[in-house]
């Protein structure tokens, strides 16, 4: 008998929720944000259902201010899997052009992200959606069940959570609730790296470093990824070789100085931090606490 | 907190390292947080800005004064850290270069019992915390019997504290002794007792410490990296619950699960349930390409050399060795809803990749987990852990929990709010299937009765107008539906407006009448019902049609014996008075007869005996012969 290695337990794993959502559910969905994690996610999605075809769309819930590279691989990556790609953009947020520089990270939040997503899901009634988040990247997530209920108004009660025992995941819900599924909640950071070095998993370029044009706020890097960005008085976007650690909004999102410029090279990078992957969020940095009342709104 | 032993950073690279899942329990008091922050920090897992969030929320609401409040760490929720509480189940995750571990950090208190099971429900290993100043406490008895219950087999005893006690060998090596035994009933295959300061990190990562030259054993961190946990399924045969079919076209049919029990190859015989068809394995299909043979624990997809019916649900087994089929259990039960266990009500049964309906029957008796004594229970509230008869409506594969903890448990999800409201651990079946070519059961009466946990039967009640029978009705439906038992009350109300409109009061409308009462009742008894009527049916003959309708033993007669005259006094619809009058005619006791029963079941004077009296009896009645438990 031979024991399997981390990373095959904990493929394993993600596997089985995934077969296990689907079979219970009646309309699912998988959230695809194009970052490191949504690519892990749908590897094992199509990993999952080989020979057949992973038998849901992917959901992006776009914000407009996605880098552009994230826009491309996108496309290409639900091509490769053979999957319908669903694109959803809240058109209130389209409208008013809400933007985080004019409106704030919050509201820009609010409005892109989680109202969006909750029009999305409930527009196609999808019953069962599949989520990239780990336990491991906030206080908040280390609680959440991998079959997490949500109401008929899409709200999450943490001191309501079913209790989830051995591998008998609970997806049973009434008509209107809904249930999010994590499949990588057992992941780390690390986990996520060594798995796409191992997989040679296609990730967006941005994570690797290379000379890009920067401009220091609030003494992060800032990435200027298009002309929609206002330059405050006296700014000026100097080059430096900078890399992704987490990807959002290019606006909200910081890069670190860095000459990992392979998977290998990132690795060991990961093994070496003193900084977790939030860091880099704008987002999640003002109370603690934030990610807790984000998520029972209904944010992903 | 001191400085950290070692600054270099830790090679967490572990790749090929296996993976360890461990609960830890205690409370705050035994230094439990503090235990678990120092295998954080120890091993670099917690980060600069994450120690910088712990240090703002220390000032905010920790209970250390100026140093780090681990317990923040750990407690993610608002309300957990503004009340200084642990409410759930947290999951943390560190790595070493040998290992990759996953905690499951679980609250002490004695009210959290489900939070423990669930957290001890994926863990290979359990790290049970004692404060050397205290000694065992019923908690640590607690904690361990939880432990052994949900089959971990493996335990750390954290002896913490020690620099609280000069780091006394006698103290460790008394408390050693004193655990192992209180633990010999308990079936553990090793104890590792370790001598700890959490605070201060002797032992935690190093061993001996300066400070306990006397000991010899290894450091928490050094026992957790090298501990062989197998879990019994992984040596036994093969187990595949089937969790979806995969059909991508109409050449290919496969079957995609996770190998639960021993491992697979090509060219395996194998048995299906719980049909009981045979065939072998012909590929072992993954994305990555065919496998020569899948280890236990890994998710791929199974062909069979033959066209056999497969679907969701069924388990592929060894053929030499399949699980045994079957629909009714001796199981443990962990109640974990506020709203406690309704025995026979239908509740939905999850186990593998099944769902079925099923019935949980009353308690043989509940676990008294400080003592393991046995007592006797009517009911398991939240926290509560008993003995309980499983009853399902069909028959499932299974193993006993001791041999499969995935083949052998399930949990319990409650119709209406789809709540998990129970855990349960399968010991033995008591109904095993005939063969395990299992058919579709008839559905039938008595497998209605089974799934409802009692006998159907006619509770016919006569008398004559306002004698009580639809207060005593009402009173006696009200405490069989307490009991759990499903129950239909037929009165003048529901009956006279719909079904039987047409009809008057003349000698035939009244045979008409109860001849439609009776049939109705036989097919509420057929679907499984306690059926209550509460009509004056006056005749004797009409009763006794109702009574052959149903089998025998079945129907059970209850005269509501209230003389005329006390029913005409009390006259509460002034029908009496009216029919005196000449207004109403063919009124029973008046101008019609009643034909009192000569031997009924249940004879119920209602000058002597009150409502509630009354309605006790009934029940008694159905009790003594059987018809409720």
């Amino acid at each position: 008998m031979t024991t399997l290695t981390h990373l095959q337990r904990l493929e394993a794993e993600s596997i089985d929720i995934l077969r296990e959502a689907v079979a219970e559910a009646d309309n699912p969905v998988m959230l695809y944000s194009i970052g490191k994690d949504s690519a892990v996610m749908l590897h094992l999605a199509r990993k999952a259902f080989f020979p057949s075809r992973p038998p849901f769309p992917l959901l992006h819930v776009d914000t407009t201010w996605k880098f552009r590279a994230m826009y491309e691989l996108r496309d290409r990556a639900a091509r490769e899997a053979g999957m319908t790609l669903l694109v959803h953009r809240n058109p209130e947020a389209l409208a008013r052009g809400i933007n985080p520089f004019e409106h704030g990270s919050s509201l820009h939040t609010d409005l892109w992200k989680t109202q969006g997503l909750k029009q999305a899901l409930e527009a196609h009634g999808f019953d069962i959606a599949f989520g990239g988040a780990r336990r491991d990247e906030e206080k908040s997530r280390a609680k959440e069940r991998v079959f997490s209920f949500r109401s008929a108004q899409q709200r999450w009660d943490p001191k309501a959570q079913r209790p989830e025992l051995w591998r008998l995941y609970n997806a049973r819900r009434n008509p209107g609730e809904s249930i999010r599924v994590f499949p990588l909640s057992n992941w780390t950071e690390l986990d996520i790296w060594q798995y796409i070095a191992q997989e040679r998993i296609t990730i967006v370029p941005l994570y690797f470093a290379a000379p890009r044009p920067v401009v220091a706020r609030d003494g992060q890097w800032i990435v200027v990824d298009d002309d929609r960005m206002p330059l405050r008085d006296g700014e000026v976007p100097q080059t430096r070789t900078v890399r992704f650690r987490t990807l959002g909004c290019w606006p909200l999102t910081a890069a670190v100085e860095s000459e990992a410029s392979t998977l290998e090279a990132i690795v060991d990078e990961m093994l070496a931090t003193r900084t977790s992957e939030r860091q880099g969020r704008l987002i999640d940095r003002d109370v603690s606490g934030s990610m807790e009342k984000k998520k029972t709104e209904g944010y992903f | 907190m001191n400085a950290r032993l070692d600054d270099t950073p830790r090679d967490t690279s572990a790749a090929d390292g296996s993976l360890l899942r461990f609960i830890t329990c205690g409370s705050v008091d035994d230094g439990k947080s503090t235990l678990i922050g120092r295998l954080l920090y120890d091993s670099k897992s917690l980060l600069e800005d994450q120690l910088g969030t712990l240090e703002a929320d220390s000032r905010r609401y920790g209970t250390q004064g100026d140093a780090l409040d681990f317990a923040l760490l750990l407690d993610g929720l608002s309300a957990e850290r503004e009340q200084g509480i642990t409410i759930d189940v947290a999951y943390r995750f560190f790595a070493t270069p040998a290992r990759r571990f996953i905690v499951a950090d679980t609250p002490g208190h004695e009210q959290y019992t489900r939070n423990m099971v669930t957290g001890a429900s994926t863990a290979d290993v359990a790290v049970i915390l004692v404060d050397a100043r205290k000694g065992l406490l019923a908690q640590t008895r607690r904690h361990s019997t939880i432990v052994s219950l949900v089959g971990i087999r493996h335990v750390v005893l954290a002896i913490n504290k020690l620099d609280a006690v000069d780091y006394s060998r006698e103290v460790f090596e008394r408390i050693d002794a004193d655990y192992r035994v209180f633990a010999e009933k308990l079936g553990f295959a090793s104890i590792t007792s370790i001598p700890l300061s959490a605070l201060r990190g002797d032992n935690m990562t190093e061993a001996p410490s300066a400070n306990t030259p006397w000991y010899r054993g290894p450091s928490l961190l050094g026992h957790l990296e090298t501990v062989e946990v197998t879990a019994p399924a992984a040596q036994g045969p093969l187990r595949f619950p089937v969790q979806w079919v995969n059909r991508p076209d109409a050449d290919f049919r496969g079957f995609s699960g996770r190998v639960l029990g021993g491992g697979v190859k090509p060219g395996d015989a194998v048995r299906v349930l719980p049909s009981g068809r045979t065939s072998r394995v012909a590929r072992v299909v993954t994305f990555d390409g065919d496998l020569d043979q899948a280890a236990y624990g890994r998710s791929v997809t199974l062909t069979l050399e033959d066209e056999i019916d497969v679907s969701r649900g069924d388990v592929i087994a060894a053929a030499d060795a399949p699980p045994a089929v079957a629909d009714q259990f001796e199981a443990t039960i962990v109640w974990m809803d506020e709203a406690p266990l309704l025995p026979g009500r239908t509740y939905l049964v999850k186990l593998g990749a099944t769902t079925v309906n099923g019935s949980l029957g009353t308690p043989k008796y509940q676990i008294e987990v400080n003592t393991l004594e046995h007592h006797a229970a009517k009911t398991l509230q939240l926290n509560d852990i008993g003995v309980c008869t499983l009853t399902l409506d069909r028959a499932v594969p299974f193993d006993a929990y001791t041999d499969n903890r995935d083949t052998g448990s399930f949990i319990v999800i409650d119709r209406m709010t789809q709540h998990t409201v129970g855990a349960g651990l399968l010991h033995f079946a008591l109904r095993r299937s005939q063969n395990v070519h299992w058919q579709a059961v008839e559905v039938d009466k008595a497998a209605r009765a089974r799934l409802n946990g009692h006998k159907p039967c006619v509770v016919w009640l006569t008398g004559l107008s306002g004698s009580g029978k639809s207060t005593i009705a009402n009173e006696l439906e009200r405490r069989l539906h307490a009991l759990g038992a499903r129950t239909y009350l037929l009165d003048g109300d529901n009956v006279r407006h719909g079904l039987n409109k047409d009809l008057g009061f003349t000698a035939a409308d009244r045979v008409e009448n109860i001849r439609r009462i009776g049939e109705v009742a036989k097919l509420m008894v057929d679907a499984g019902l306690v059926v209550v009527t509460a009509f004056i049916s006056p005749f004797r003959s009409e009763r006794e049609m109702a009574r052959r309708l149903v089998a025998d033993g079945e129907f059970i007669e209850v005269f509501v014996d209230t003389p005329l005259a006390i029913v005409e006094q009390r006259d509460p619809k002034g029908l009496y008075r009216k029919a005196r009058a000449g207004e109403l005619k063919n009124f029973t006791g008046i101008d019609s007869p009643y034909e009192a029963p000569e031997s009924p079941e249940v004879h119920i004077e209602t000058t002597r005996q009150s409502i509630e009296d009354a309605a006790e009896r009934i029940v008694a009645v159905l009790r003594e012969r059987g018809l409720i438990g």
